[in-house]
Parts: structure tokens; sequence; C-alpha cells
């Protein structure tokens, strides 16, 4: 009987879980632009990955590896924005923009225009690197 | 001292844990290293109260479950807006007040804003005492300037760390 409703309470949590990683990736298509993309994955990589450790953790029953997996959730979710933050910092040194276009077609447009701006002599305050 | 103590008994329970070997060998071994850890943790500095702060661990347990509440909720409205056929997004860089003073606070302010799906934490100032955040929607911005988040979290730094 236990391990029914633990398979079942279990199965919710990981379909759940696998229903976030799958709307963040639809989110991470669908967005236009970097800084959209990091919230889209950022369903995936807190949300859906403690809905599915939880899951796991229920399914398994109490053991050392119940354990392991707490470790492991307590990781994510203390390293997990280290990384986000890190990613959206660096964007924003390299220069890019919040809102700077980000599909193929407007990247495409984006580096014809600076192949035709390196015509032009650089522009001061480069490289300060 | 005292908290040299807790890292080693804190790593002690981790190696514990871990191995789930219990001969004397495996033991005795965690056990040393755990010591040689914690000193060499006194020595370089990783064991002080950015490292290891300990005794914010009972606040943290009133907190933490908040912020899952949080998550939640937010994912929800992420997950929406993504699935909305109209994607109503509106990205926005802005700069929120940052009331803890703390490392430990402003670090725990920062990664949770970052946590919640549709808020991404993108610089730090600690001399002005803001924090640039990038949100999704007008609705994460707002949650984020609510400042409830700053208030629970100035509650779990407690001010004396």
């Amino acid at each position: 009987m236990i391990e029914i409703a633990r398979d079942i309470v279990g199965g919710l949590f990981l379909a759940a879980g696998a229903a976030f990683f799958l709307i963040g990736a639809i989110g991470m298509h669908r967005m236009p632009e970097l800084f959209s993309r990091i919230h889209a994955a950022s369903l995936a990589d807190t949300t859906g990955v403690g809905l599915i450790l939880i899951g796991l953790m229920i399914h398994g029953g109490f053991s050392l590896v119940t354990v392991k997996l707490v470790f492991l959730l307590m990781f994510m979710l203390f390293m997990g924005p280290v990384a986000t933050h890190a990613l959206a910092a660096a964007a924003l040194q390299a220069g890019l923009k919040p809102g700077s276009p980000t599909t193929r077609k407007q990247v495409a447009a984006r580096a014809t225009r600076k192949v035709a701006a390196h015509a032009a002599p650089p522009r001061k305050g480069r490289g300060k690197a | 001292m005292l908290r040299t103590v807790s890292l080693a008994l804190f790593l002690f329970a981790f190696w514990l844990l871990l191995s789930g070997h219990y001969t004397l060998w495996l033991v005795g071994a965690g056990a040393i290293v755990s010591v040689v850890l914690a000193l060499a943790g006194r020595a370089l500095g990783f064991a002080d109260g950015e490292g290891h702060p300990v005794e914010r661990l009972p606040a943290g347990f009133g907190y933490w479950p908040w912020l899952a509440l949080e998550i939640i909720r937010s994912s929800l409205q992420v997950a929406r807006v993504v699935i909305d056929p109209r994607l109503p997004i509106a990205p926005r860089l802005f700069e929120v007040k940052c009331g803890p003073k703390t490392a430990v606070g402003i670090a725990t302010y920062a990664n949770s804003i970052t946590l919640t799906p549709g808020t991404v934490t993108v610089g730090i100032d600690r001399e002005r005492g803001v924090l640039s955040v990038h949100a999704l929607t007008a609705d994460g911005r707002k949650g984020v300037e609510e400042g409830e988040m700053d208030r629970r979290i100035q509650a779990f730094e407690g001010r004396s760390a």
C-alpha cells in the first residue's frame, strides 16, 4: 500500500518536474534575447530539478541515498543562482544590452552592421580591460 | 574556535552520511580528515562567519520554506508567460535598494532573487547598497520592489553576524 502511494506521489513530482523542464525548453526557444532566455532556463534549473529530486526522494523511500539527494538539492539551490548570475553578469560585461536582439535573423543583421562599422575607425573607450 | 569545531562536526557528519560504510578505518579517517580540514579552514580563512555561517541556520529554517513557496508561485507565473501565445514579456533591468548589510545577508538576498524564476540579480553595488536586477515581467519587477523578501532577509541575517 505504502509502495503504491510512494510510486504515485513520487511519479507526480517527477512528472511535474519534467513538465517544468519542457516549458523551460519551450521558453528558451520562444524568448527573444539572452536575458529573457535565462528566465526561461531558470524554470528548469530550479523548479524542474527541485521537483525531480523531491520526486526521487519520495519514490526511493528513506535511506542513505535520500540523504545524498538532499545534499544534491542543496548544492543545486546554492550553486545554481551563482552560475546564473555569472552568466548574466558576463553577458552584461561583454556589452550585451538587455533587450538587444539575439534571434538568428537579428544577430545576422547586427553582424552585417558590425562589418560595415569595421570600415570606420575604432571608437574610443574600447578595450579598457 | 567554536566555529571551527562546528565546521569539523559538519564535515564529519557529511562524511558519515556520504560514506555509509561504518568500519573503524573509514570512520577514523573521516574524523581525522574533518579535523584537519576545519583547522585548514581556520588558517586559510574559509571557516569564518562568511564561509561557515552556522549561527544563521535556525533563521534559515524559518526563511527557506517561505522562499520555496515563492519559487513555486513565480515558477507558475513564468510558465504561464512562456506558454501564452502572445508571450507577454516586458524584460527590464532596474536597480533596487538592498536592505541586508552583512555579506551573508546580501549573498542570500541576491541568490534568492536569482533563484525565483523571472528575476535575476545581475550586479551588486555594496557602496550604494543597491542590486541591479533583471526581471522578465512587470509583475516580477513589482514583486522585487515591494521588498517583502528584503524584509525577510533582514530578519534572517539578524544584524549581528
